[in-house]
């Protein structure tokens, strides 16, 4: 189990340390993600009125996006290097990899929201963190992207279309985690009682729980030559 | 001849026989046996060949999920032959229920769509199961395209019911004609034994049909397999 941890702490350390030397993923997935909040400024007319209603939506597009372009990146640079095959060699169980690969992605889609709450809050006037249940919220609907997105984007990138087939394979799965996150997300947002929010973070807990269990039992599969 | 796979089994034609046999039946027993509802009038005859497909796709799908684990165990490429085969068929028959759907929902909902539970989830099973064919599409090692495919078909098979849960927490319009009595849903009936009979009829006749689709493309797949084999013994 220790080694387990190390192997598992040395991915997420690599990756992190990565990130911070060449910064192209974090700044991609953010430019990308203002942009998305700009388009949807013209595109939606985000008047006062309307607002309140699709925030959520608007946030959740903007995550699922740009989380998109940071999770194809993660697996590329590791197949295109060969840093992967370098990974499957090291004694360790595969699934630390799997891990690793995924609490990284979790990182950084948590510095994307970091930046995009505080910034739609500045842009619209409004003060998304008055609500802790958001939070919890884009926790847990980013930890499900995340461990499912992980799993298919070691999959797309050994494709041979690889970059569009990411999103072909992702949105249809995941769907769930978006309608509930974007419907709790509205419900703390909209001040709704917590009886209406509450199927929709049971349904985001269901998701996280039967896939990172799925995606950790089938890992293995996907990196075996 | 060799391998016993090139000449056509007699089981198989018999299956073949049977499913054409048993559309004919059907067919003549939803348009003449079967009553004309009261309410809905002859549109309502869609529904026995409409809930037929919908069940013929589920059952492609199950059978992907159950060929998928049964490859990456065994690694036998007849499972990803099956499984394949399975996707392909539940994919136009789940297309067909969707179809039948909109041409039943157009008179009785006033619309030809709406977003809700079931249909919404056909949709996206359509959706997962086309994006399963662009990741075969995209893979050219036959043994790696086999084992992605197994993995991709039991995700998508896991995440259909969570995506049925997460609308069906919004309100549903669908009827519920077998199990269930839901007052509030548009288009409800009670069947007539009559009724009862045909629908029961179609979803043998379907499932019949199913098998003998799925039966030829397994054997499809292996005859490719084996030209596949020839090729490289004769180029070499």
């Amino acid at each position: 189990m220790r080694n387990y941890l190390r192997a598992l702490g040395a991915v997420i350390w690599k990756d992190l340390a990565a990130e911070m030397r060449s910064r192209e993923l974090l700044s991609a997935m953010l430019v990308f993600a203002l942009l998305v909040l700009f388009i949807f400024n013209f595109a939606l007319e985000l008047n006062v009125k309307d607002r309140l209603s699709v925030t959520s939506g608007v946030l959740w597009v903007t995550f699922v996006f740009a989380g998109t372009i940071g999770l194809n990146r993660s697996l590329a640079i590791e197949k295109d290097r060969g840093c992967l095959d370098g990974l499957l060699l090291a004694p360790v169980d595969r699934t630390a990899i799997y891990f690793g690969k995924a609490v990284a992605n979790f990182l950084f889609i948590m510095v994307v929201a970091a930046i995009v709450l505080p910034v739609y809050s500045i842009l619209y006037n409004t003060n998304l963190f008055a609500q802790p249940g958001l939070l919890l919220v884009i926790v847990l609907g980013a930890e499900g992207y995340v461990a499912v997105g992980t799993l298919l984007a070691a999959m797309a990138v050994q494709t041979r279309t690889r970059d569009m087939l990411l999103p072909i394979l992702l949105f249809p799965v995941v769907l769930p985690v978006l309608v509930a996150a974007v419907k709790a997300s509205s419900g703390y947002l909209q001040g709704l009682p917590m009886a209406e929010i509450q199927p929709w973070i049971n349904l985001l807990l269901v998701y996280d729980v039967v896939f990172t269990a799925i995606s950790f039992m089938v890992f293995e599969y996907v990196v075996e030559e | 001849m060799k391998n016993g796979i090139s000449s056509w089994p007699k089981a198989l034609i018999a299956v073949d026989v049977l499913a054409l046999l048993g559309l004919a039946f059907a067919s003549y027993m939803v348009f003449v046996y079967a009553p004309i509802e009261a309410v809905m009038g002859p549109v309502q005859k869609v529904f026995y060949f409409h809930v037929a497909t919908g069940w013929v796709g589920m059952l492609g799908f199950g059978a992907a999920v159950v060929a998928g684990i049964a490859y990456l165990i065994t690694r036998k490429t007849i499972w990803d032959l099956v499984g394949l085969g399975a996707i392909e068929i539940g994919l136009v028959f789940m297309l067909i229920n969707i179809a039948t759907g909109s041409i039943w929902a157009r008179p009785i909902w006033n619309t030809w769509w709406t977003w809700d539970p079931r249909l919404t989830t056909a949709t996206i099973m359509e959706l997962v199961y086309a994006a399963y064919l662009m990741l075969r599409g995209g893979v050219e090692d036959p043994e790696k395209r086999a084992r992605f495919g197994a993995i991709y078909a039991i995700i998508g098979f896991i995440s259909v019911p969570l995506t049925f849960f997460s609308i069906r927490i919004y309100r549903t319009i669908h009827p519920l004609v077998i199990g269930g009595n839901d007052p509030t849903a548009d288009g409800s009936f009670a069947m007539t034994p009559a009724m009862s009979t045909t629908f029961m009829v179609s979803l043998i006749v379907f499932t019949v049909v199913y098998i003998s689709l799925l039966w030829h493309r397994i054997r499809l797949g292996q005859l490719g397999e084996r030209v596949e084999r020839l090729r490289i013994q004769h180029s070499a």
